[in-house]
C-alpha cells in the first residue's frame, strides 16, 4: 500500500524528518506515537502533498506509484486521506458545496457519474447518522465555528463519505469526548477491510483500544526509533518516553 | 512649471471651453432648474480642474489620462437606430423588475411604459420631469451635490441635461425593484454626463438597481452624479453593477442624505470596466439612521478601480457599516479610501469599516486608506484593512479532499466575495450576483463587447 524509504524532509530550511522508513500493507493499522514536535504531523502533511515542505531525500510509493510526484488532489483521488490535526475554518464555503464537489471529483476520477442531488443528500444523511453528527453542521461553512470535537468528527465524516484506501488520522482523538471517541472509532472500523489501511497518530492508548493497531511506531526527533506490536502503546502509556530516550542515548 | 501641470491646465481647459462653446445647446430644452446651476458649477470646476495625483482625494487615480483623450460630448438626445429593448442582451439576467433604459446618459425615448407603479410614484426622464413637474424637483436637485468640492461633480452639474428621476411620495412601498440600465453605445468615442435624482418620501420603501453596460467597445468617458434623498423611516436599497468594456472609463458620484430613523443599503459590484472611480457620500442627517455600504470589485488586465467613501455622521445614535472587498488579478490596480466623519454632536455613533483585498499576482496593486475624523467623544468606531493572498492552508485543505487547484481557488474567491453578496436584500438579485461573480472569476463573463484593447 505505502512504502516510505529514507524520507528526509525540511520545513523552512530546518530538517524535520531525518530518514523515515515505513512499510504498510493492505488491511494493516499502524499507530504512530511520539513526543510533541517529533514530526508526526509533518509526515502526515508530506504524504498528503502539502507544498511548503522540501523533500531532501528518499522515496514514497503509494499503490505502486511515486507519491511525491503527485499533486495533493491526485493523491486524494487515488485514495489517500488525511484527517487533519487542526482542520482549517473556511468561511463562505458551504459544507454542502464542498462535500459535493469533493465527492464528485472522486467519482469522476473513478469514471463514475456524479451523484444526483437526491443520492447525495441520502448518502450524507446516512453518514451523519452513523457518526451522530449534528445535522445542522452541514448547513454551515466548512468548519466555521465548529467546536474542537465537531471539527474532528467532521474529518471522519468526510472520510466516511470518501472511503479512502489509506487514511491517516492525525490526533483525531484529541478534543473528542468519551462517547464521541467511541462513535468515531466505530466509524473508522466500519471502513475496515483487507484492502484498506490506516495510520493512527495519537498520544493516547485509549483510541487504540477501539482501533486496534497491528504495529506501533515511536517517532522521535524525525526518526522512527522503535516499532513493535500493540503492547508497545500500553507500555508507553505506563512509562512515558524517557526509557526510549535513554535507550537511544 | 513641470510638464504635468501644463498638461493639467490644457486638459481642464478643454472641458471649460467645451462648456463655453456649447452654452446655448446646454440650456436648450432644459428646465431652468438645471440651467441656473451651470455657471456656478463650471467656475467651481475651473478652480480645481481635472484632479491629478496632487489632489489628495484622487492620489491613487490619475484621471488626466482618461480626460485627455478626444471624445464627442452628447449634449442632445441622439436617436438610436435600433430598438434597445431588443438589442440589449446582457449577462445580468432579467430580474422581475420595472426596467428603464438610458443611452449615453439620456433617458431612452422608446422605453416601455412603466405600468403598475403605486399611485403618486413618478419615474422617468429628469430632463422631462424637471420641465413638467418642477415642484417635485426643485427642493432636491443639487442640494447635496452642490455642496461638494469635487470638481467632477461640478463638471457634471455644468453639463447635466438628463438622467433617471424617481419620486416616491410618503407612505408608499414599491415591492418590485426598479432597474435602471445605463447603456453606452456609439461608433466613436463619447463623453456622457448623466444626472440622477431619487427622492424617497417618509416611511416609504424602494429598491433601485443601476446596471452600467457598454454595447460597443469605443472609448467612453462617463461622468455620473446620483443624488438620493431618504425620508424619515424610509427603507431604501440602491445597487450598482458595473460591467462595461475595459475601454469605458467612469466617474460615478453618489450622494445619500438620510433623515431620522431611515435605513439605507447601498452596494457596488464592479465586474468589468477600464478606469472606474466611485465616490460615495452618506450624510446621516437624522438620529437613529442606519446605513450599510458595500462594495466589491474583481479586476484583471490593466483595470483600475478606486472607491472613495465618505460617511458623515451629523446626528446622534446612527449606525454605519462599510464592507469593501476586492480581488485583483494580473496588472490591475485598486484603491479604497474610507472616510468616516463623526460631527461634534453625533454622540452614540456606531461607525464601522472594513476593507479586505486579495492579490492574485505580484503585479496587482492595492492602496487602502481609512480616514477617521471623530469630533464626538461617546462613539464606537472601528476600521480594518487587509491585503493578502489566497489562504494557503484553506487551499491545501480543499485540495487534500480531491478538489483540483483552480476549482479550489475559485471556491475560496467566491467565498471571499460571498460575505458581501449575502448582505444584498433583494433575494433574486443576490443569487444573480452570486452567479455573475462566479462567472467573472472563471473568466466566463463576456464583456458586452469583447474587443477590448487593454
Ligand atoms: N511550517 C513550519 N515552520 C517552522 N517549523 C515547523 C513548521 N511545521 C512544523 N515545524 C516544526 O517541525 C517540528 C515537528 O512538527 P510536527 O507538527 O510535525 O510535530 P508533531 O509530532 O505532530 O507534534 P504534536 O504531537 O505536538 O502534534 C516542530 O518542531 C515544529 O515546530
Ligand atoms: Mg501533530
Amino acid at each position: 500500500m505505502l512504502t516510505i524509504k529514507n524520507l528526509k524532509v525540511a520545513v523552512e530550511g530546518m530538517e524535520i524528518l531525518k530518514g523515515i522508513n515505513l512499510d504498510i500493507k493492505p488491511g494493516e493499522v499502524h499507530a504512530i506515537m511520539g513526543p510533541n514536535g517529533s514530526g508526526k504531523s509533518t509526515l502526515g502533511n508530506v504524504l498528503a502533498g502539502k507544498e511548503n515542505y522540501e523533500v531532501l531525500e528518499g522515496e514514497v510509493s503509494f499503490l505502486g506509484e511515486d507519491l511525491l510526484e503527485l499533486a495533493a488532489e491526485e493523491r486524494a483521488k487515488k485514495g489517500l486521506f488525511l484527517s487533519f490535526q487542526y482542520p482549517v475554518e473556511i468561511p463562505g464555503v458551504p459544507m454542502v458545496n464542498f462535500l459535493k464537489t469533493s465527492l464528485n471529483e472522486h467519482r469522476k476520477y473513478k469514471g463514475l457519474e456524479p451523484l444526483t442531488a437526491g443520492e447525495f443528500l441520502k448518502l450524507m444523511r446516512e453518514k451523519k447518522e452513523m457518526l451522530h453528527l449534528d445535522s445542522q453542521l452541514t448547513n454551515r461553512s466548512v468548519n466555521e465555528g465548529f467546536s474542537g470535537g465537531e471539527k474532528k468528527k467532521n474529518e471522519i465524516f468526510q472520510m466516511a463519505l470518501l472511503e479512502p484506501k489509506l487514511a491517516i488520522l492525525d490526533e483525531t482523538d484529541s478534543g473528542l469526548d468519551i462517547d464521541a471517541l467511541k462513535i468515531v472509532a466505530e466509524g473508522v472500523n466500519a471502513l475496515k477491510s483487507p484492502e484498506r489501511s490506516t495510520i493512527v497518530i495519537t498520544h493516547y492508548q485509549r483510541l487504540l483500544d477501539y482501533i486496534v493497531p497491528d504495529f506501533v511506531h515511536v517517532l522521535y526527533k524525525g526518526r522512527i526509533v522503535k516499532s513493535a506490536g500493540k503492547e508497545l502503546a500500553l507500555e508507553l502509556e505506563e512509562k512515558g518516553y524517557d526509557w526510549i530516550k535513554k535507550e537511544l542515548a | 512649471m513641470t510638464q504635468t501641470v501644463v498638461n493639467k491646465i490644457a486638459v481642464s481647459e478643454k472641458y471649460t471651453s467645451l462648456f463655453q462653446v456649447n452654452r446655448e445647446l446646454l440650456d436648450e430644452g432644459s428646465s431652468p432648474l438645471l440651467n441656473r446651476m451651470r455657471d456656478v458649477a463650471i467656475k467651481r470646476f475651473e478652480k480645481v480642474g481635472v484632479p491629478g495625483f496632487k489632489n489628495e482625494d484622487y492620489k491613487y487615480t490619475n484621471l488626466e489620462r482618461v480626460f485627455d483623450k478626444e471624445y464627442r460630448p452628447v449634449f442632445q438626445y441622439e436617436k438610436v437606430d435600433v430598438d434597445l429593448n431588443e438589442v440589449f442582451r446582457c449577462d445580468v439576467p432579467q430580474l422581475n423588475t420595472f426596467t428603464v433604459l438610458l443611452i449615453n446618459g439620456w433617458f431612452y425615448a422608446r422605453n416601455q411604459q412603466l405600468s403598475g407603479l403605486p399611485d403618486g410614484v413618478v419615474a422617468g426622464s429628469l430632463a422631462q420631469l424637471a420641465n413638467e413637474r418642477p415642484e417635485l424637483v426643485q427642493d432636491y436637485l443639487n442640494r447635496q451635490a452642490g455642496l461638494s468640492d469635487d470638481p467632477l461633480v461640478a463638471l457634471n452639474t455644468a453639463f447635466a441635461k438628463d438622467g433617471f428621476f424617481l419620486y416616491v411620495p410618503d407612505h408608499v412601498v414599491i415591492e418590485k425593484p426598479i432597474q435602471v440600465i445605463n447603456l453606452m453605445r456609439s461608433e466613436d468615442a463619447v463623453f456622457a454626463t448623466q444626472r440622477n435624482l431619487i427622492i424617497i418620501g417618509k416611511n416609504s420603501q424602494a429598491k433601485v438597481i443601476f446596471c452600467d453596460h457598454t454595447l460597443s467597445a469605443c472609448d467612453f468617458l462617463v461622468n455620473n452624479v446620483t443624488e438620493v434623498f431618504v425620508g424619515r423611516d424610509a427603507v431604501v436599497d440602491v445597487y450598482t453593477i458595473q460591467s462595461q468594456s475595459n475601454n469605458a472609463n467612469t466617474v460615478n458620484s453618489s450622494f445619500f442624505k438620510q433623515a431620522e430613523n431611515s435605513n439605507l443599503l447601498t452596494g457596488t459590484a464592479t465586474l468589468h470596466g477600464g478606469l472606474i472611480r466611485n465616490n460615495l457620500k452618506v450624510s446621516m442627517d437624522g438620529e437613529h439612521a442606519e446605513a450599510k455600504v458595500l462594495g466589491m470589485s474583481f479586476t484583471d488586465k490593466r483595470q483600475h478601480v478606486d472607491n472613495f467613501t465618505n460617511i458623515e455622521h451629523n446626528k446622534a445614535h446612527c449606525l454605519s457599516n462599510q464592507l469593501y472587498k476586492n480581488v485583483l488579478d494580473e496588472d490591475s490596480v485598486g484603491a479604497f479610501t474610507g472616510r468616516i466623519h463623526v460631527a461634534r454632536d453625533a454622540q452614540k455613533t456606531n461607525a464601522f469599516q472594513r476593507n479586505n483585498n486579495v492579490l492574485l499576482t505580484d503585479s496587482a496593486k492595492m492602496n487602502t486608506k481609512p480616514q477617521l475624523i471623530i469630533d464626538a467623544d461617546d462613539v464606537k468606531c472601528s476600521h480594518g484593512a487587509t491585503v493578502g493572498q489566497i489562504d494557503e492552508e484553506a487551499l491545501f485543505y480543499l485540495r487534500a479532499r480531491g478538489i483540483n487547484e483552480p476549482d479550489a481557488r475559485l471556491m475560496l474567491m467566491n467565498a471571499f466575495a460571498h460575505e458581501v453578496i449575502q448582505e444584498i436584500r433583494v433575494e433574486p438579485l443576490r443569487d444573480r450576483i452570486d452567479e455573475l461573480v462566479d462567472k467573472r472569476l472563471r473568466g466566463e463573463l463576456a464583456r458586452c463587447h469583447s474587443c477590448d484593447r487593454s
